[in-house]
């Protein structure tokens, strides 16, 4: 009993011993930026920069391979916080967010076989391109929950997974693991979305979902800025172009394209409007209203923030402020 | 003098420890796709596979067989074999960053590589004296990385073949490693014990 101990005892303190001697011999200098970087950013180790894991994108970045804008996942001020490190400029990265393509309601897309595989999209995507009767949808089976470092996937009720923008850093995991390639990663500032991947011709879809795009053109004959454009039977949004109106999204007949943001911006029309009507006569939703000759008014919770009456007014006396917390808790109470 | 001889001659090829007795199969697969790391494996495992089978030889005669605590065996040489992990492993880092980077949770997995262990308790089970067991750990150990090498030599090879789809990768490469095993059963017969 009491060997057993002096023994193992003496053994650890021995290589111990022996090892503490072996790292003042073999000390290697490291460079302590490297271990602060690492600790800054995400630590999730999601590979989306490039490098392998935080502590390679670290390991880059002091050395001066890679940049701090390679991590979307890191937060704002940690990206200040490394740059002041390093001694540059963080330069101001666009915040973007996964948006899934597929947005059918519980039920709403049958299956045309039972399907009793691996519980993985890609496995069941092998079978038939999957149980789903239209082959573009969501098979639902959450891959992209489990490839999520960031627990920002969650499954819905209705079977769809649902992500939190919040919790989303755009790392691009599940756009590549998603088999049906349904979901991309979107600019939040561009967040009204079409939420249908079927590239299907119109009747087919209709067989087979009531929220899937049927190619009617309509978003894209009412949209102001050619922003929005139906290519291979799939109305697409250009995102350079679009300014998040939702015109589309009032007419399209299917309900396929949702703002998931809500309203950010409105129209105000200041002091120097001299009631020339011509905002009213561009409004598309009919917002603005007031006699000729006087000062106009906007009904901020039904402006869509398009942008259009800005453009109309020749006096420079529209400009598009940023919606207030009443107001679009008012708007949200009118839906 | 002669049996020594032949004992290395035996660990390296006739039992082999990766293609004949299939111990440290994981590195073997893990660090096999480049030559250099697989070179580089290879030394490391070389040198604390001889060391610790001369200290785990040491350790068992002359402290767990005295105390009769031959139970505490597989703990002790852990411990040892652990202690020269790290040895190496501040080494390598500070001999050769490249190297460090290349073979990356691989060096310090040496710990756990079964063969380590089993060059050490197979020195025990078959009464090695002093001499035999680090020549057997040194021959082993030769084993290992002459099948490493050849290994990794064949995968470099394999990278620029026309492989069939559903074969690439981790497939091929235990396929080969089977096929290996298979030539190397060649040598039975070669050395009389």
């Amino acid at each position: 009993m009491f060997e057993s101990i002096i023994v193992l005892a003496g053994l650890g303190l021995l290589s111990a011993l022996g090892l503490g001697i072996a790292s003042r011999a073999f000390h290697v200098d490291t460079d302590q930026r490297i271990q602060t970087i690492a600790g800054l950013l995400p630590g999730a180790n999601c590979g989306a920069c490039g490098f392998p894991g935080c502590n390679g994108l670290a390991n880059a970045i002091v050395s001066g391979n890679g940049k701090i804008e390679a991590c979307s996942a890191v937060s704002d001020e940690n990206r200040k916080e490394i740059a002041r490190l390093m001694g540059m400029e963080a330069a101001e990265t666009v915040k973007r967010v996964a948006v899934i393509h597929c947005n059918f309601p519980a039920g709403g897309v049958g299956n045309k076989f039972e399907y009793l595989g691996v519980t993985d999209c890609r496995a069941a995507n092998l079978v038939a391109g999957g149980p789903k009767q239209c082959v573009y949808a969501c098979i639902g089976l959450g891959t992209c929950k489990s490839v999520c470092p960031f627990d920002a996937v969650t499954m819905g009720d209705s079977g769809l997974p649902v992500i939190d923008p919040e919790k989303c850093v755009a790392c691009g995991k599940c756009v590549e693991a998603c088999p049906k390639k349904i979901i991309d990663l979107v600019p939040v500032s561009r967040m009204v979305q079409v939420l249908c991947s079927s590239r299907d011709k119109g009747a087919r879809v209709k067989k087979v979902c009531s929220v899937g795009c049927i190619n009617c053109m309509l978003c894209e004959r009412v949209c102001p800025f050619e922003a929005i454009h139906v290519i291979d039977n799939i109305a697409r949004i250009d995102y350079e172009k679009c300014r998040v109106c939702g015109l589309c999204l009032r007419e399209c007949p299917t309900g396929t394209i949702a703002n998931l943001r809500g309203w950010e911006v409105v129209a105000e029309i200041g002091e120097s409007c001299n009631g020339c009507t011509l905002c009213a006569r561009a409004c598309p939703v009919d917002t603005i209203s007031g006699t000729a000759k006087e000062r106009h008014i906007v009904d901020p919770e039904r402006c869509i923030g398009c942008g259009i009456c800005v453009d109309q007014c020749k006096r420079d006396a529209v400009t598009l402020v940023k919606k207030t917390a009443a107001v679009r808790k008012a708007a949200a109470a009118g839906e | 003098m002669r049996e020594l001889i032949l004992l290395i001659i035996s660990a390296v090829l006739v039992n082999n420890f990766v293609l004949a007795r299939f111990l440290g199969i994981c590195p073997f697969l893990g660090v096999s796709k480049k030559t250099e790391t697989a070179v580089g494996m290879g030394m490391a495992v070389i040198f604390v596979m001889t060391l610790s089978s001369l200290f785990t030889w040491l350790a068992y005669t002359y402290l767990l067989a005295p105390f009769h605590i031959e139970y505490l065996q597989t703990i002790v040489f852990i411990l040892i074999i652990a202690a020269f992990v790290q040895l190496v492993e501040m080494f390598i880092q500070k001999a050769s960053p490249a190297l460090y980077q290349a073979l990356g949770i691989y060096l310090p997995l040496i710990t756990t590589n079964c063969a380590v262990l089993g060059v050490a308790v197979i020195n025990i089970q078959t009464t090695h004296n002093f001499w035999e067991s680090v020549l057997f750990g040194f021959g082993a150990a030769v084993g290992f990385a002459l099948a490493l090498v050849l290994f990794a030599g064949i995968r470099e090879r394999l990278e620029l073949s026309d492989i069939p789809r559903p074969l690439q990768g981790t497939a091929i490469a235990l396929i080969t490693a089977g096929i290996l095993a298979l030539a190397f059963m060649g040598f039975t017969g070669l050395v009389k014990m």
